[in-house]
């Protein structure tokens, strides 16, 4: 009596967003997981569009590599726009 | 809700050893007030406990769709009857967020699924009292929901990234719940005499009920500490049930109905209410099983579980089909 | 008062409400969560349906019904929806099949209703048809999967077949009330909608590995109120706090 796949659910909640991790579901197939992902994650018209992913094709960084992943860039403070202190005059760019 | 920790063993639980120095690293992140995620280190124990009060959650919220449904066909009016479908249809949506969330855990939900159907895991013991008149569905809004809500509020800041998510979704959805529910009882309550003796007895039978929702008291919740330290529980089950019967009373005026305890006053000097004892030798009965409807209500999950075994094999099978022609 | 329109009405409205109300029995009983919550998002369109619907019935007659009072008190023979809403749900194949056959039809009535002449009628039905086009999609879906899945849910869907086939007909009827009201523009006969349906359902049936019956005798009179042993008691269970307490709200 087994029970059906696990799926990854995504949605765009108004035109001009992203897509966003809403959290999962169970189905047999894509057209079902669609249908799953509708009838459980926008029941109070939270979408405009859903995504579903099969959990298991889902390749995520390992947590305990964190360090060697994420740290470097803490270093490049250059990437921000804070870093660059202008002229009054032109600051709000 | 139902978020209380109902088996307590930790007498049967293996003991395992963990790596000192990862053991600090974790407990420093949360007493941080970091998340936990996934695939972060975890303890053991840790992993265990909220599996089990997370499935337990879960199983709560399915099977607490059923005294509701014992209603659904019979909801006197047209709107009254989307109401409670779209209600109840919330509580399925809340279990299977909390499934979800637990299966990030390693447990699948199938495991999860088969331990409540064998009896090994528990669920709130409110769920298997009977509901005996319509007005029970506005009292169940009203309490169960409103007790239920009283726990899960804290639990949007719990530690667990994945639960500490679908509560944030849960309590979006709550406060409908009880305003429903509360929404109801006012009708009654200002319609005919037997509206109002409906509406009378629902209380005097989910009172008790609902204050036994909060759990055991906290000199008999031996892992408090650990849950509170870990951010798997916020509040004592004591602190709550207090919040809850301060926030209720005067609820219960307003609608003109008396609560069920002659011992029930407000104290000043602790500036909260002082309210009778709870009959624990019932609680603890209700836990192991021996609710009113318990029999009920388990026979059921397993009929609606086993009555579906068919279709979703024929739904794999058709899926195996379809990639196999595409494959072709 | 304007009678055909009154009937036709009460034939839509009833069929939503019924459908809508054996929807109700699922809740907690689906064969996982996800379909729960499915079965019952059809139930809350088919309800919000029926409302506007039987509403709009009561406005038409002009003597202050609602839509409650409509669904509530009154008896089984007053009823016009269709023979196979009141069919008991039976196992998800039978419930699958019946909601693949009436949104189909529904979806086209539906339709075409949303360029009627009557502007409510048609400001309803451009309402229903996005829901009931949902229905017949995730209706269809099931009936492939299920047709096509394994050998235990292929005959179970060829019993379903065997079991709403007869009322296909029923589904269908045009009678003199409807009839005059597609004279007069407001409804399109039943009749004109037929082909369309037959066609999707040989391709649905197709994917299915399902044959199309041969011809039944059917079982008709559900527009008329002569209706199955079944509708007396949804309605017992449906209307009875109304019944039991008459000058009482809700
Ligand atoms: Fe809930
Ligand atoms: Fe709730």
């Amino acid at each position: 009596m087994s029970d059906w796949q696990l799926w990854e659910v995504f949605i765009r909640t108004k035109g001009g967003l992203d897509h966003r991790h809403a959290g999962s579901i169970h189905a047999a197939d894509a057209e079902m997981a669609l249908r799953h992902a509708r009838d459980t994650y926008t029941r109070r018209m939270e979408g405009v569009s859903v995504w579903v992913v099969r959990s298991a094709d889902i390749v995520a960084s390992d947590p305990g590599e964190a360090g060697e992943l994420f740290e470097p860039a803490e270093s490049k403070i250059y990437r921000h726009p804070t870093f660059y202190q202008l002229p009054e005059a032109v600051n709000h760019m | 809700m139902y978020t209380t920790e109902l088996d307590k063993s930790p007498a049967g639980q293996p003991v395992t050893i963990e790596d000192p120095e990862l053991l600090a690293k974790f407990e420093a992140r949360v007493a941080a007030d970091d998340f936990i995620e996934p695939k972060d280190w975890m303890p053991e124990a840790y992993r265990r406990t909220l599996v089990r009060q997370i499935s337990q959650h879960a199983h709560s919220e399915i099977v607490g769709m059923l005294p509701e449904g014992n209603w659904l066909t019979r909801a006197p009016s047209l709107k009254r009857k989307a109401i409670l479908l779209a209600k109840i249809q919330d509580e399925g949506g809340h279990g299977l967020y909390l499934y979800c969330a637990a299966e990030t855990l390693g447990t699948s939900r199938e495991e999860m699924i088969d331990a409540l159907h064998s009896g090994k895991a528990k669920y709130s013991t409110i769920f298997n009292y009977p509901t005996l008149n319509w007005a029970d569905i506005g009292a169940i809004g009203w309490l169960v929901d409103g007790a239920a809500i009283m726990n899960q509020v804290p639990l949007q800041r719990t530690s667990y990234g994945p639960y500490a998510r679908a509560m944030v979704r849960i309590c979006k959805e709550e406060s409908f719940h009880q305003r429903q529910g509360y929404d109801l009882l006012l009708e009654m309550v200002n319609g005919t005499p037997e509206q109002k003796a409906m509406a009378q007895d629902a209380l005097n039978r989910w009172w008790w009920p609902a204050l036994m929702m909060f759990g055991p008291p906290d000199e008999n919740s031996p892992n408090t500490a650990q849950s509170l330290r870990w951010r798997i529980k916020r509040e004592t089950n004591d602190e709550l049930r207090q919040k809850f019967v301060d926030a209720t009373v005067p609820q219960a005026d307003l609608l003109g109905l008396s609560v069920p305890d002659p011992d029930l006053k407000w104290n000043e000097e602790r500036g909260h209410y002082d309210f009778g004892e709870i009959d624990w030798a019932e609680f603890y009965a209700v836990v192991k099983g021996q609710g009113p409807v318990a029999q009920e209500r388990m026979s059921e999950r397993r009929a609606a579980w086993d009555d579906g075994a068919w279709v979703r094999d024929a739904a794999d099978a058709h899926a195996a089909k379809h990639a196999a022609r595409a494959a072709a | 008062m304007d009678k055909p329109l009154f009937n036709a009405l009460l034939q839509m409205g009833d069929d939503s409400l019924v459908l809508g109300q054996r929807l109700c029995e699922w809740s907690g009983k689906a064969p996982t969560i996800e379909v729960d919550l499915s079965l019952s998002n059809l139930a809350l369109d088919l309800i919000g349906q029926a409302t506007m619907l039987l509403d709009y019935a009561g406005q038409v007659e002009g003597e202050g019904r609602d839509a409650d009072r409509l669904a509530f008190h009154r008896d089984a023979e007053l009823f016009r929806n269709s023979l196979m809403v009141e069919q008991p749900n039976g196992d998800f194949a039978r419930t699958v099949m019946r909601h693949f056959f009436f949104a189909t039809y529904a979806s086209a009535l539906y339709e075409a209703l949303s360029k009627s002449s009557d502007e409510t009628l048609a400001a309803i039905a451009a309402k229903a048809v996005k829901e009931l086009r949902y229905h017949s999609e995730y209706a269809a879906e099931w009936v492939v999967r299920l047709g096509d899945g394994t050998e235990e849910s292929h005959s179970r869907m060829v019993k379903a077949l065997d079991w709403h086939w007869r009322f296909i007909d029923d589904l269908f009827e045009d009678d003199a009330d409807w009839a005059e009201l597609a004279e007069r523009g407001i409804v399109p006969l039943r009749a004109t909608l037929r082909g369309n349906f037959g066609k999707r359902v040989a391709q649905v049936f197709g994917e299915a590995t399902l044959e199309v019956p041969g011809e039944v005798w059917p079982l008709t009179g559900g527009r008329q109120g002569r209706h199955s042993e079944h509708l007396s008691l949804v309605l017992a269970e449906m209307q009875v706090l109304p019944r039991a307490h008459p000058a009482a709200t809700w």
